[in-house]
């Protein structure tokens, strides 16, 4: 009983379609299958539902325009017109995360998100994409990032090792953040229905929490892509105009 | 929220008007910088961003340490210094967050928009 209600189950990686390439394990995992359906998922939402391109959007055309906004308008506010090249990295992000936490919502699926080595993955091709960009942007400019204009060059020996590590820990922070509110949710959520049953009729107590947690989870899943996708704008915004 | 005020009086109801409306100025005038729209969306986002700041600021700073001290050979020195910067770092992107401050390295309070371009000037007056 103990083996069923383990709360860490759920995040478990098992191999579909095992494969080995040169000794390394590429195998098609759940974690594969539910990107692939999270990516399937988001194009048919943004592909069918403007098939029809009415002037009066229905439901579906609806949802996709607003995300389409939703996103745009994000990009402008934070990076301004610049940000426009950035635009479809952007917005692909943004479903590719929201997608993940949301289908993470359905039962008996896998939320794929709630995997650091996936969230830092991303996070750590933001960082190295948005450094390469400053650079070839700013040229040796990029570097005066690192010290804070107005300061007395005596405290720079300081403050420059501080920026550096400030600077290095948002590819960390970025993918802990998406990672670590993922996976506590999930488990919540387990625990939580884990002590149900047991509880006998008190079990209602757990059931409200735990309808209450995952109306809270479905709102995190969206906060979450949101905050993702946000911080990676204003990333962008450092990078082009290196302010 | 004063039950003594009757909400339906004129007078009370231009005061509210008025008040809401320099609420609103005050929220909107602004020009805020994502950053502190995140902020204004959830309480709840902001108290997770600031626990996440710290200690990936932290874990950084004792990454640097330890694989510096492995490559230099100076076991426990470098370590120690850059745990001490890892936890200011944190303490600064919290100071930033709180702030209002962009989230990125350096002081300027981040308009978002096409931030100002004196950097340069900025340095020259630090060499100073």
């Amino acid at each position: 009983m103990a083996e069923a209600h383990n709360p860490l189950e759920q995040f478990e990686i098992t191999p579909w379609i095992p494969i080995q390439i040169g000794g390394l394990d590429v195998s098609f995992t759940n974690s594969s299958a539910f990107m692939i359906l999270a990516i399937l998922a988001a194009s048919a939402m943004m592909v069918l539902s403007v098939r029809k391109r009415a002037l009066v959007p229905g439901r579906w055309q609806l949802l996709a325009e607003l995300s389409y906004g939703f996103i745009a308008k994000m990009l402008s506010d934070t990076v301004g017109k610049e940000g426009k090249p950035y635009f479809p990295f952007v917005f692909t992000l943004f479903m590719f995360v929201l997608f993940g936490n949301i289908l993470g919502m359905i039962p008996y699926s896998f939320t794929y998100t709630s995997h650091l080595a996936v969230t830092f993955a991303l996070a750590a091709f933001i960082f190295i994409a948005i450094t390469v960009i400053a650079i070839a942007k700013h040229k040796m400019k990029f570097f005066s990032f690192f010290l804070p204009p107005g300061v007395p060059i005596l405290m720079a020996p300081l403050l420059i090792p501080i920026e550096i590590i400030s600077y290095l820990s948002r590819p960390v922070s970025l993918s802990v953040r998406l990672f670590a509110n993922m996976m506590a949710g999930h488990t919540l959520l387990k625990v939580l229905a884990g002590f149900v049953i047991p509880l006998g009729i008190f079990g209602v107590v757990p059931v409200a929490g735990l309808v209450a947690v995952t109306a809270l989870e479905f709102l995190i899943a969206f906060l979450q892509a949101y905050i993702f996708t946000i911080l990676t704008c204003i990333y962008i915004s450092d990078a082009v105009h290196l302010h | 929220m004063n039950e003594e005020i009757d909400p339906r009086s004129d007078e009370n109801f231009e005061a509210r008007i008025r008040r809401l409306r320099g609420h609103d100025a005050g929220s909107n005038g602004v020009e805020e910088s994502g950053e502190v729209l995140v902020a204004r969306r959830s309480g709840l986002a902001l108290a997770g961003r600031i626990g996440t700041e710290m200690i990936a600021a932290l874990g950084v700073g004792i990454g640097i340490g330890i694989f510096m001290d492995r490559w230099l050979d100076t076991k426990p020195w470098l370590m120690i210094v850059f745990t001490l910067l890892g936890s200011m770092a944190g303490f600064f992107s919290i100071y930033r967050v709180a702030n209002g401050f962009k989230y990125g390295a350096g002081y300027r309070r981040g308009s978002g928009q096409g931030s100002d371009k004196s950097d340069t000037s900025g340095i020259d007056a630090g060499k100073d």
